[in-house]
């Protein structure tokens, strides 16, 4: 394929993982794309080329994959990868799995004493929340990020983002969750309850009376006693939890952070890059680039209407079976080559400076620390 | 003649449920083959309503339109005077719909609404957007006008495989914090429906490894919590080859000069080297198909659509998930 006068800057990983300066790098985009597999990835060629001492954090990664990367237990720590070649520059690869509930509650004992962390712990409303609340994972992989930063242990952190409704949910979550626990609205809520049903709120006394007796009929009452001694028992967290969430973001903010976008040359898929591209601008994070997978590129300039042809009529000869076979693959191929640069256009057209690197589809799926390897050098060399 | 008066299937075989609830790893194609289903379902004269309940606007995409509201509105005709009608299903307005429901909220409803207070009661419980999102999914499919089920057949685009099981296990969520109340009654009411034979989740697929992990995990999951199981559907399939052996570099230069086409050395070696790497992903595929026929769940093609899904690829799609057997 001969690239087109416009084309986007490409895009260095190599210049990006040998940089010093950085010291995260964010993969994120649409579910499906192959961002756990571009983050292994990455992590293992700064650690084997470019001599980091890297960690990858990995939110839900394929069961092979894991395997492979060492990671048989989910038990929230860096492991380090063994079996990869680092002898010649000193980098390591430590890979780990995200334990989203043991996370949450690690930080609810960092920030209190183990009475009331056990009191925490028992609540249905912490229990249901550490486990299930949409966003806590999202929240859980930011703070997760935050403590292996402030460890200062490794060069180089690669983060995976969790396969989110949408991709922005991994930036709005922690901002979403620590402004439920930072709780106005939950004070206001138990306040009747706890002052004898007199708000102190007096401009909206009269509907949030009304609300509260509505959620304490649709909800039951039962809950709303959860749910106070669940902020009560939080009460003295509200503080911790909302200083940490913008620590994590300012890191995401700073030089030392390298976003890389993710996508495939699908409709879906670059409409949520080109979205989070926007969003990331209007949050002054790094953008550092997009990793576009799975690209389709044949070997040979033959056209798909010429190839079909070609094919057509030697079926009708007879006699060619292999070779039309052969012609009708590489015009698909052909044809899906030049639907997927449509595609890819929509984004590049939008963010003309964002530097780009497609990356060939592998003929079978990745699952071993050589697929990584592999994939690793394509990302680098287009 | 309406629905209640013939039987929800117009083949009689490939689409016994009322409620179709289609999941699958992010990137199979989902939205695409739940639009298709839900046009399939509406030939002949039918009525089937298409929703999404994640916010993601996924089908005002694909069909190109406006973004849908929380109204039920026309969204395409089915061949043979058909209707599809789609609804973008919003937490927030489906919990004030309800309040109002049981308690007349009026414009009380709205100005909490802006308080943030919906959005804090649809937050703090968990579980409760799920109940609120598949309850209306359920009224949906149950509604009825004169005795006649307002839609034949309801198409749900679901949240992906990773989370499906949380989704539709509502009852279970809610249990652990609303124990009396309206909330547990309704999300009772919707186990029931879900896991009732009018009910079928099927699960959407690629001929890749992990989509298809990822099938096997949700069908185990779906089954232990006792949710009907309906369809494998293997999207973006690739039409088979006529010989599927590889093929020799002499043999491909003599194909090539017969067809006229250039012989080089680099010509040959290039196709030759296409070849190569799809019969790998070939080989692949067919043994990803052999885990997808051992699950025992009928499983449905749909072919891969060189020019991405357009309105003429929905309706081939629409045509094959019709013919399903």
């Amino acid at each position: 394929m001969v690239p087109s006068e416009d084309a986007a800057p490409v895009l260095d990983v190599d210049q990006i993982l040998a940089d010093p300066g950085v010291r995260i790098v964010v993969c994120c985009g649409a579910g499906g794309v192959g961002k756990t597999t571009t983050a292994a990835a990455l992590a293992l060629r700064a650690a084997e080329r470019h001599g980091r001492r890297t960690v990858v954090l990995t939110i839900d990664p394929a069961r092979r994959l894991a395997q492979s990367l060492g990671l048989t237990e989910l038990d929230n720590t860096p492991r380090r990868v063994k079996g990869i070649d680092v002898e010649a520059g000193g980098g390591e690869l430590h890979a780990m799995m995200l334990d989203m509930k043991r996370t949450f509650d690690d930080v609810v004992l960092q920030h209190t004493d183990p009475a009331k962390a056990a009191e925490i712990f028992a609540n249905p409303f912490y229990q249901a929340m550490s486990s299930t609340f949409a966003g806590t994972q999202e929240y859980m992989a930011m703070e997760k990020l935050g403590q292996l930063h402030a460890r200062g242990e490794w060069d180089l952190i690669v983060v995976d983002t969790p396969p989110s409704r949408s991709a922005l949910d991994f930036l709005d979550a922690p901002a979403r969750l620590s402004r439920f626990l930072d709780g106005r609205m939950l004070r206001l809520l138990l306040a009747p309850a706890r002052s004898g049903g007199r708000s102190m709120f007096s401009f909206v006394t009269a509907s949030f009376g009304m609300f509260s007796r509505v959620v304490q009929k649709v909800l039951g009452a039962q809950l709303l006693t959860d749910l106070s001694g669940f902020v009560a028992a939080l009460d003295s967290m509200f503080g911790g939890f909302r200083q940490r969430a913008e620590q994590t973001y300012r890191i995401l903010q700073a030089g030392e952070t390298a976003f890389l976008l993710v996508a495939t040359p699908e409709p879906d898929a670059v409409r949520e890059a080109a979205y989070f591209a926007g969003r990331l601008g209007e949050e002054r994070m790094p953008l550092a680039g997009l990793v576009l997978n799975r690209v389709h590129r044949p070997a040979v300039a033959l056209g798909a209407v010429q190839s079909r042809a070609a094919a057509d009529r030697l079926a009708d000869l007879g006699g060619h079976d292999a070779t039309v076979d052969v012609l009708r693959a590489h015009a698909a191929l052909a044809q899906q080559a030049v639907r997927e640069e449509q595609v890819a256009r929509r984004f590049t057209e939008a963010f003309p400076a964002v530097p780009t690197v497609s990356v060939t589809a592998q003929p079978a799926d990745v699952h071993d620390v050589d697929g990584l390897r592999t994939i690793g050098a394509a990302i680098s060399r287009p | 003649m309406r629905a209640a008066e013939r039987p929800a299937d117009p083949a009689g075989t490939g689409w016994p449920s009322r409620l179709h609830v289609v999941t699958g790893k992010g990137g199979t194609g989902k939205t695409s083959v739940a639009a298709a289903l839900a046009l399939a379902l509406a030939a002949g004269g039918r009525r089937t309503l298409l929703v999404e309940v994640e916010g993601r606007q996924g089908i005002a995409q694909l069909f190109g339109v406006d973004p849908l509201p929380y109204t039920e509105r026309h969204l395409a005709d089915a061949p043979g005077g058909g209707e599809v009608r789609a609804l973008a299903v919003d937490a927030e307005e489906a919990l004030l719909e309800y309040l109002d429901m049981f308690y007349k909220l009026g414009a009380a409803g709205r100005a909490l609404r802006k308080l943030g207070a919906i959005d804090f009661a649809t937050t703090i419980a968990p579980g409760l957007r799920d109940v609120l999102l598949t309850g209306k999914v359920k009224e949906a499919t149950t509604r009825t006008a004169g005795q006649r089920r307002v839609y034949d057949a309801v198409v749900l685009d679901a949240p992906p495989t990773g989370r499906i099981g949380r989704f539709l296990n509502v009852t279970a969520e809610t249990a652990r914090l609303a124990k009396v109340g309206p909330i547990k009654t309704q999300s009772e009411g919707v186990s029931a429906l879900l896991r009732s034979p009018m009910t079928a989740v099927h699960v959407v697929t690629l001929l890749e490894e992990m989509p298809v992990q990822e099938t096997v995990d949700a069908i185990t999951e779906l089954t232990q919590l006792g949710f009907p199981v309906g369809r494998v559907i293997v999207n973006a399939a690739r039409p088979p080859l006529a010989t599927g052996r590889e093929v020799t570099r002499a043999e491909l230069k003599r194909g090539l000069a017969a067809a006229g086409l250039p012989t080089d050395a680099a010509t040959v070696a290039g196709l030759a080297g296409e070849a190569r790497d799809q019969q790998v992903r070939r080989e692949l595929e067919d043994s990803l198909r052999t885990d997808l026929a051992e699950l025992g769940r009928p499983v449905t093609e749909l072919p891969l659509l060189p020019d991405g899904v357009d309105p003429a690829g929905l309706a081939a799609f629409a045509e094959l998930l019709r013919r399903a057997d």
